[in-house]
C-alpha cells in the first residue's frame, strides 16, 4: 500500500466511527459533536483527492455554518443538558439491514461499472484548477445559468427561513 | 501539491498537541482539592435557580440563517476573483449580478425587520 | 547567506538523509519540526505580547504598567506563568468533562493553525497553497465551535448565554469579513498568501483603503475585544463562555485571545501592508522577516489603542452595525472594485493611474457613506428612546433649624 493509501484509509475510519457515534449518541448535543468530526474527515478526504478548494469550502461551510446552525437550533428547542430517549426502537434491524442492502448495491455497481479501477485524470499543470473553477461558474458556455440560479435559489431559501422563523 | 497539506495536516496534529500539553501539565503539579461548593455552578455566589438551560431569543437562529446564506454565497466568489484575469466583462458582470441578489437580499431581510434585535 | 533559514533546513535534510532515513520520511520529520517551530513561536510571542499589551495600557490609560517584577516589570509575564501552571482546576458538577477539556486546546489551535500558511519572508513560508485565504476562514470556525462547546458543556446559564452571544457576533462579522478577504484576492488574482504579498504594489491599503478598514473592525469582532467585547460582559452575564473555567483551561482562552489578536496584524500586514515586502527584502530574507514584524506590530498596536479607548457597545448596535452597515458596504465596495478594475484592465492604464483612480473610488465610496449617514441621521435620532432625566443623588434642600 502506498502512503496516501494508508492515510486514506486511517481517515476513512475515523469518519465513519464518527458517523456511526452520531446516531448512537443519546445526546444530541454530542451527536452534533461527532457530526463535525465526520465532516471534517470528509474535508481530509478532499485534501487526498487533490479536491482542495471543496475541502475548505466543505470546513467553511458544512463546519463553519450548518453545524452552528444546528447547535444553535438544538439548543434553542431542546432542553441540552438532559440525554433524550434510546437511540433504537423495535426495527433498528430492519434499518440495519436495508442500509447494508443499499451499501452492497452500491458496492456492486461500482465495481462493475469499472469507476473503481479507474485512475484519477490528471490535472492540467500550467492551469491552476481554480483559475479554471472560476472561469467555467460564469462561462456562459459551461455553468453560468446554475451560478445564478443558486443566487436566486438560496435568496427564496433565505425568504422562506424568515417567513416561518419570524413573527412580528 | 500534497506535500503543502502533508504540512498542513502536521501542523494540526501539533497545534492540538501544544495546548492539550499546556492543559494536561498542570494537572500534575497543580493541588487538587474538590469539594462541593468549590464545584458548584459559579453565579457570583448566588444559588442556581433551575438548570443551566433558559429560553433564548429566536434572533441567535436568525443571524446564524442570514449568515449561512451568505456564506454559501460568498464561497462561490472566491474562484470569481480568483479568475478575473481570464474574464470578459460579460462573465465579470455576472459576479456582479449575483452579489447584487445578495444584496437584494439583504435589503428584503432588512425590510422585514428580521434584524432588529428588540 | 542571506537566507540562513533554508540553509539549516537544507543542512538538516541532507544530516537525516545521510543517517540512512528513507526520503519520505525525511520529510515528513523536517515538515513536523518546522511546523513545531512556527507553533512554539506563536506561543512564546504571546510571553512578551502580555507584558507589550499591559505596558501600552498602562501608558494610554496614564498608569505605569508592570514594573515590579524584574526590570520594566519584564519578569511579570513569567510570575504570571508560574501562578496559572500552579492554579488548581476545578471541573463544576453537572459539566460535560470530556468537552469541558477539549474546547480550550480546540480554542488554541484554531488561532494557531493560522501561522500555518503565513509567510515570514519571500522564501520563509509554511505553505503556499492556493485556496490559503479561505483556509484562515475555514480554520476560524474551528474557533466558533470551541465556544460553543466551552459554553455549553460548562453547565452554566452564563457561559450558555456567552456562548451564544459570542457565536452569534462571530458568525455575523465573518460576512463582511470575508466580503473583504475577496478584494484583497480580487486585486491579487489568487488566494495564496504569498501571491497576495508579491503582487503588493503598491500597497492594497492604498488600492483598498474600505476594505482594510473593514477588515480591522470585523477582525477586532472576531476575537471580542473592547468596543466589541460584551460576550464577556462582566455586568450581565458573568465571565460569558469561560465563565467556569481556572487555571490553565482559562489560561489557554486568554493565550489564544492574545494570539488571535497578534495573528490579526499578521494578517493586516500580509493582506494589506505588503507582507514581508520592503527594500531588499527579495534578497536578504532576514530582513524581510523584520519588515513583516515591525507591519504587524504596527496592526496589533492599532488594535490595542482601539480596545484602550473605546467603551462596549450594546448587542443590538453590535449586530445593526454589521448588518446594516458593514455588509452593504462592503458589497458595494467589492462590486466597484470589480468593475473599476475590469474597466481599466480593458482600457489599459498605467499601474500608478490605476492605484490612482482605485484609492480615488474608495475615497469617493467613503464620502458617499458619510453623506448618506448625515442624511438619515434625523430619522435614526427620532428612533432613539428617549428617557425622563432620573435624579439620583439629590442635594437634600437647606432647612431652617
Amino acid at each position: 500500500m502506498s502512503d496516501v493509501e494508508i492515510l486514506f484509509l486511517i481517515i476513512a475510519v475515523v469518519t465513519l466511527l464518527a458517523a456511526l457515534f452520531v446516531v448512537t449518541t443519546p445526546n444530541l448535543v454530542h451527536a452534533a459533536l461527532w457530526l463535525i468530526l465526520t465532516l471534517f474527515g470528509v474535508a481530509a478526504t478532499f485534501v487526498l483527492l487533490n479536491a482542495t478548494f471543496l475541502a475548505v469550502v466543505q470546513v467553511v461551510v458544512y463546519i463553519g455554518a450548518i453545524a452552528v446552525l444546528m447547535i444553535f437550533a438544538i439548543m434553542l428547542t431542546r432542553r441540552v443538558m438532559k440525554d433524550s430517549g434510546p437511540q433504537t426502537n423495535a426495527n433498528w434491524g430492519w434499518a440495519a439491514l436495508l442500509g447494508l442492502t443499499l451499501f452492497a448495491g452500491l458496492t456492486f455497481v461500482l465495481i462493475n461499472s469499472g469507476a473503481a479501477d479507474a485512475s484519477l485524470p490528471a490535472l492540467a499543470a500550467d492551469v491552476d484548477p481554480l483559475v479554471q473553477l472560476g472561469q467555467e461558474l460564469v462561462s456562459p458556455n459551461a455553468y453560468v445559468i446554475p451560478f445564478e440560479l443558486a443566487s436566486v435559489l438560496l435568496l427564496a431559501a433565505m425568504i422562506g427561513a424568515i417567513a416561518v422563523a419570524w413573527k412580528e | 501539491m500534497l506535500d503543502n497539506w502533508l504540512y498542513i495536516g502536521l501542523f494540526i496534529i501539533v497545534a492540538l498537541f501544544i495546548p492539550a500539553v499546556a492543559v494536561f501539565l498542570p494537572r500534575l503539579i497543580a493541588p487538587r482539592k474538590p469539594n462541593a461548593i468549590k464545584q458548584e455552578t459559579y453565579e457570583c455566589g448566588i444559588e442556581t435557580v433551575g438548570d443551566a438551560w433558559v429560553q433564548f431569543k429566536v434572533q441567535y437562529y436568525i443571524f446564524a440563517l442570514v449568515f449561512l446564506v451568505f456564506d454559501i454565497e460568498l464561497v462561490f466568489l472566491f474562484p470569481w476573483a480568483v479568475a478575473f484575469d481570464k474574464l470578459p466583462l460579460f462573465a465579470v458582470m455576472e459576479g456582479v449580478l449575483f452579489i447584487t441578489i445578495l444584496l437584494v437580499g439583504l435589503l428584503y431581510v432588512w425590510r422585514k425587520g428580521a434584524l432588529e434585535w428588540a | 547567506m542571506g537566507d540562513p533559514i533554508n540553509l539549516i533546513s537544507q543542512w538538516f535534510t541532507n544530516l537525516l538523509l545521510g543517517w540512512g532515513l528513507a526520503e519520505n520520511l525525511v520529510i515528513v520529520i523536517s515538515l513536523a519540526i518546522g511546523a513545531a517551530i512556527v507553533a512554539t513561536l506563536g506561543m512564546i510571542t504571546v510571553i512578551a505580547l502580555i507584558w507589550v499589551e499591559r505596558k501600552i495600557a498602562g501608558r494610554l490609560q496614564d498608569r505605569l504598567g508592570p514594573n515590579r517584577a524584574g526590570p520594566y516589570g519584564l519578569l511579570q509575564p513569567f510570575a504570571d506563568m508560574i501562578k496559572i501552571f500552579t492554579k488548581e482546576i476545578t471541573t463544576p458538577d453537572g459539566a460535560d468533562k470530556v468537552a469541558f477539556n477539549i474546547a480550550p486546546v480546540l480554542a488554541m489551535a484554531s488561532v494557531l493553525l493560522i501561522w500555518a500558511v503565513i509567510p515570514f519572508a519571500a522564501t520563509v513560508v509554511g505553505t503556499n497553497i492556493n485556496v490559503g485565504v479561505l483556509y484562515i476562514v475555514a480554520v476560524g470556525s474551528f474557533g466558533v465551535i470551541a465556544v460553543l462547546m466551552a459554553g455549553w458543556s460548562s453547565n452554566n446559564k452564563f457561559a450558555l448565554l456567552g456562548a451564544f452571544r459570542a457565536v452569534a457576533q462571530m458568525v455575523s462579522y465573518e460576512v463582511p469579513m470575508v466580503i473583504a478577504l475577496l478584494v484583497p484576492v480580487l486585486l491579487a488574482r489568487s488566494m495564496g498568501m504569498n501571491d497576495i504579498v508579491a503582487a503588493q504594489t503598491p500597497w492594497f491599503i492604498i488600492l483598498a483603503p474600505l476594505a482594510a478598514l473593514i477588515f480591522l473592525i470585523t477582525s477586532m469582532a472576531e476575537v471580542g475585544r473592547a468596543p466589541f467585547d460584551l460576550i464577556e460582559a462582566e455586568s450581565e452575564i458573568v465571565a460569558g463562555f469561560h465563565t467556569e473555567y481556572s487555571g490553565m483551561g482559562f489560561g489557554m482562552f486568554y493565550v489564544s485571545e492574545f494570539l488571535h489578536v497578534w495573528t490579526i496584524g499578521a494578517l493586516i500586514a500580509t493582506f494589506f501592508l505588503g507582507g514581508w515586502s520592503g527594500p531588499g527584502a527579495e534578497n536578504l530574507p532576514i530582513l524581510g522577516i523584520l519588515y513583516f514584524y515591525i507591519k504587524t506590530f504596527i496592526g496589533y498596536f492599532v488594535i490595542t489603542w482601539i480596545r484602550l479607548s473605546l467603551p462596549r457597545v450594546r448587542i443590538d448596535q453590535l449586530l445593526a452595525f454589521n448588518w446594516k452597515f458593514l455588509t452593504p458596504l462592503a458589497l458595494v465596495v467589492l462590486i466597484v472594485t470589480a468593475i473599476v478594475d475590469k474597466s481599466l484592465e480593458m482600457v489599459g492604464v498605467e499601474r500608478w493611474a490605476y492605484a490612482l483612480i482605485m484609492l480615488a473610488a474608495n475615497l469617493l465610496i467613503g464620502w458617499a457613506t458619510v453623506l448618506i449617514l448625515k442624511a438619515i441621521e434625523p430619522a435614526r435620532a427620532r428612533q432613539r428612546v428617549e428617557f425622563e432625566p432620573r435624579p439620583v443623588a439629590v442635594a437634600p434642600k437647606p432647612t431652617d433649624n
